[in-house]
């Protein structure tokens, strides 16, 4: 069973008045993954919104160790700092509890420049938790498009929407036979914590993608971050899944989707609400370009049925 | 030679108001009529602040930035977004 | 008292011997040659339980300078080797070592750059790195390879600026020379065990490098500026204390060679500056009063020392192993001339570029070229 709202831990790593905008759903994230992880953990950034909002030099509105790193190195930055404290423990250095080591990167430091590093991470299984907190752009530096821009997405560098769809990254990760990868996203809190729980608990390299509904790049009003994120679950266009030693399984609501017992909700309604997709669905062509994105839509859900049963 | 020490390294340490007194980016302020509240908590575990305090549903404004998703979430309509003066 | 260990090794063993002297916790590390045969013998000695330390294979050298630099943050003695363009990719993150002063040590196994591509030494490769704010030593023999990387791990912790150990490719790297290993007490005496000040820990948290304004920025980066200049005091209080401590010397910043009286003074770096040696000799028996100045530290560069020592009236005959493009002749020239200038102006400074990727430099070639340079 998912843990409910009202079990979830008090502790806060997030501090109120950090920098991030209104209703960001990445500090939303952060603040249930803190309940999972605790105190004993290393945090390191790649170059994303989560620094803008972390607090400038010399306050820090993370409650944790945290490094900035350069933006293709979550990866490599990662295994450096959970080999380090590994070997000090080995060597009587260090005391207590291992710390939890996790990188809190955007997509752009995930499915773009960080991806060669974090793919070597993950092919050498080393003991961290790699979290994409997944706004579909480059929203820190004013939304361009990114690997994980969905098809049909207004950016600054895609003005006629995104001609191409975005790559399944979860996946890709899954394919590296590492032990825990999930998806989740910040409308269910407490999927979300239960697989952050999980990943602290399994050694190896974890992989976690939250997709994190931004106002300013999708364009719908502030306080709608959550309802944006449950609508696309309710969807289809965000799958909930989580994947122990390989083995697929897809959670509450995607779970009745897959199994078909839910039709996924038509993709309109989700679009028409982001004035990403709807500005440009006003001419005689926006038929067919929802089309092509509930096709996008489809196909993934097709894929992922199929992919989900063949284990080994 | 001075003796180096960690000030000598770009160092940061955690601090609420990071951002500085957040409360002055509101246009609205979020208002809990406590009556019509059933503790779902709801409002306090989707806050991406961490400002509202999960039992008696008390809202830090010096830092609350007044985002909404709170009273967006509250399935009782129990918190309404109020213009500030 | 024990006595050193003598024995048969290349550069690049006594390198991979040198870090696991220095007792180094991590070591990510990726092949390109020359380079490759240090992280190989270091994953030997992990592997083999020789060294008690944790070798991360990365996927690149721009990772493998990501993970040295968050292992120092988590306070890890941290070691990582690469060569030529392996050192032009991991650039940015020499800049985060630095400016973060995380005490990384690092050798570069000095290669001509891509392209078109050569395997063979020049230095243009650590030379374009000037600019990183690392500390740079230029190495002539095996022996001072493994020599200074323990001084530079001592000078690193000292100050928290990253240390870069530069030889050359094949010359050094793949060459057999006789090799003096001291006993383990007594490296440990001159090294003693890495206790940063600061780290990631999460007992105590704090953040490391989190934006800043240009009144914060400023004061950093002159921080840094000063302290690398003050390091210069430090590598000669290591050169010292490691020769107090195991009776080698390989010079402080600055080694020479029948300079005292010399009219004709040879400034170079690396194999060729050893080779030099015997250049200086043949110049002699010419009747020439020849001597060597080589700098063994090229950043901070030893401004005070080269003008201190030079001959009243000398000629300096600069060969530089590289290219100061836009200008011409090296950069070495370009560094001595501008320590030099208002300070010693009965200096001549002249300059040949030569043995370009890996162009052998005999001692003859190099007296003969030394000879034309009189005339000049």
């Amino acid at each position: 069973m998912t843990t409910s709202i009202k079990k979830l831990p008090d502790i806060e790593q997030v501090l109120s008045g950090n920098g991030a905008c209104g209703g960001c759903p990445a500090t939303m994230a952060l603040r249930i993954v803190g309940k999972a992880l605790g105190p004993n953990a290393i945090m390191l950034l790649t170059p994303a919104c989560s620094v803008a909002s972390m607090g400038m030099t010399p306050k820090l509105g993370y409650n944790w160790p945290c490094i900035n790193i350069c933006f293709a190195t979550a990866g490599s930055s990662a295994s450096g700092i959970t080999h380090a404290i590994e070997i000090m423990k080995e060597k009587g250095r260090l005391q207590g509890d291992l710390p939890t080591v996790f990188s809190w990167a955007g997509d752009g430091g995930t499915y773009d420049i960080g991806f060669q590093a974090l793919s070597a991470a993950a092919e050498r299984n080393d003991n961290f938790i790699h979290f994409c907190y997944n706004n579909e752009a480059y929203s820190n530096t004013g939304v361009q498009r990114s690997g994980a821009t969905p098809r049909g997405s207004y950016t600054t560098t895609t003005p006629t929407g995104k001609r191409h769809p975005k790559k399944n990254m979860a996946l890709l990760m899954l394919e590296h036979n590492i032990p825990y990868v999930a998806t989740a996203t910040v409308a269910y809190p407490g999927d979300l914590y239960d697989k952050v729980v999980k990943a602290k608990n399994t050694p190896g390299m974890k992989y976690i993608e939250i997709l994190s509904p931004c106002y300013l790049g999708w364009q719908f009003d502030m306080p709608e971050t959550v309802q944006m994120s449950r609508m696309a679950v309710k969807s289809g266009a965000w799958l909930l899944w989580e994947a122990e030693n390989g083995k697929i399984t897809f959670n509450n609501p995607s779970s009745q989707i897959i199994s078909g017992k839910k039709e996924p909700a038509p993709v309109d309604e989700y679009l028409m609400k982001q004035g990403r997709f709807s500005r440009l669905l006003k001419g005689p062509d926006a038929e067919s370009r929802i089309a092509e994105i509930q096709g996008d839509i489809n196909r993934e859900i097709a894929f992922m049925r199929e992919r989900a049963k063949i284990t080994y | 030679m001075k003796s180096v020490t960690k000030e000598h390294r770009p160092i940061s340490w955690p601090t609420k108001g990071s951002g500085g007194d957040t409360g002055s980016w509101r246009t609205h302020r979020p208002v809990v009529d406590i009556k019509k509240c059933t503790k779902c908590q709801f409002c306090w575990v989707y806050c991406p602040e961490a400002v509202i305090e999960r039992e008696e549903i008390t809202i830090d404004y010096q830092y609350c930035k007044g985002c909404g998703v709170c009273a967006l979430e509250c399935p009782v309509g129990a918190i309404s977004m109020e213009k500030e003066e | 008292m024990k006595s050193p260990q003598i024995i048969m090794e290349t550069g690049a063993h006594a390198a991979a011997l040198a870090v696991k002297s220095a007792r180094v916790d991590v070591v990510p590390g990726y092949p390109i040659t020359p380079q490759t045969s240090i992280m190989e013998a270091i994953a030997a000695m992990v592997e083999n339980g020789e060294m008690n330390a944790r070798f991360i294979p990365v996927e690149g050298e721009h990772s493998a300078m990501a993970a040295a630099v968050a292992a120092s943050a988590a306070g890890a003695r941290v070691f990582t080797a690469t060569s030529a363009n392996g050192l032009l990719y991991m650039h940015e993150v020499l800049h985060m070592a630095s400016g973060g002063r995380l005490p990384v040590v690092m050798c570069n196994v000095n290669r001509g750059i891509f392209a078109p591509w050569t395997l063979w030494a020049d230095h243009q490769d650590s030379f374009a790195q000037r600019d990183t704010g690392w500390i740079q030593y230029h190495c002539s023999s095996n022996q001072e390879v493994f020599n200074t990387i323990l001084q530079a791990f001592r000078v690193a912790e000292q100050i928290n600026v990253p240390v870069m150990v530069n030889f050359d490719g094949f010359a050094i790297s793949h060459c057999l020379m006789p090799l003096a290993i001291p006993p383990q007490e007594d490296i440990d005496r001159f090294l003693p065990l890495h206790e940063p000040e600061w780290r990631l820990d999460p007992t105590h948290p704090s953040s490391f490098s989190n934006v800043t304004n240009a009144a914060e920025y400023a004061p950093f980066r002159r921080m840094l500026s000063d302290d690398i200049l003050a390091s210069i005091a430090l590598t000669k209080k290591a050169a010292q204390e490691y020769q107090e401590i195991t009776g080698m010397w390989d010079g402080d910043t600055i080694d020479t060679y029948r300079l005292e009286d010399a009219e004709v003074v040879a400034f170079a770096i690396n194999s060729m500056a050893a080779e030099l040696k015997l250049s200086v000799d043949i110049l002699r028996e010419q009747g020439i009063k020849a001597g060597l100045l080589r700098p063994r530290l090229y950043l901070p560069f030893p401004a005070e020392d080269i003008i201190s020592v030079l001959p009243q009236n000398a000629q300096v005959m600069v060969l530089d192993r590289n290219y100061n493009f836009g200008h011409q002749g090296g950069i070495l020239a370009s560094e001595l001339k501008s320590a030099l200038h208002g300070r010693r102006n009965d200096i001549t400074v002249k300059n040949r570029v030569m043995g370009i990727g890996g162009i052998d430099l005999t001692r003859r070639f190099m007296a003969a070229e030394i000879r034309a340079m009189m005339d000049e």
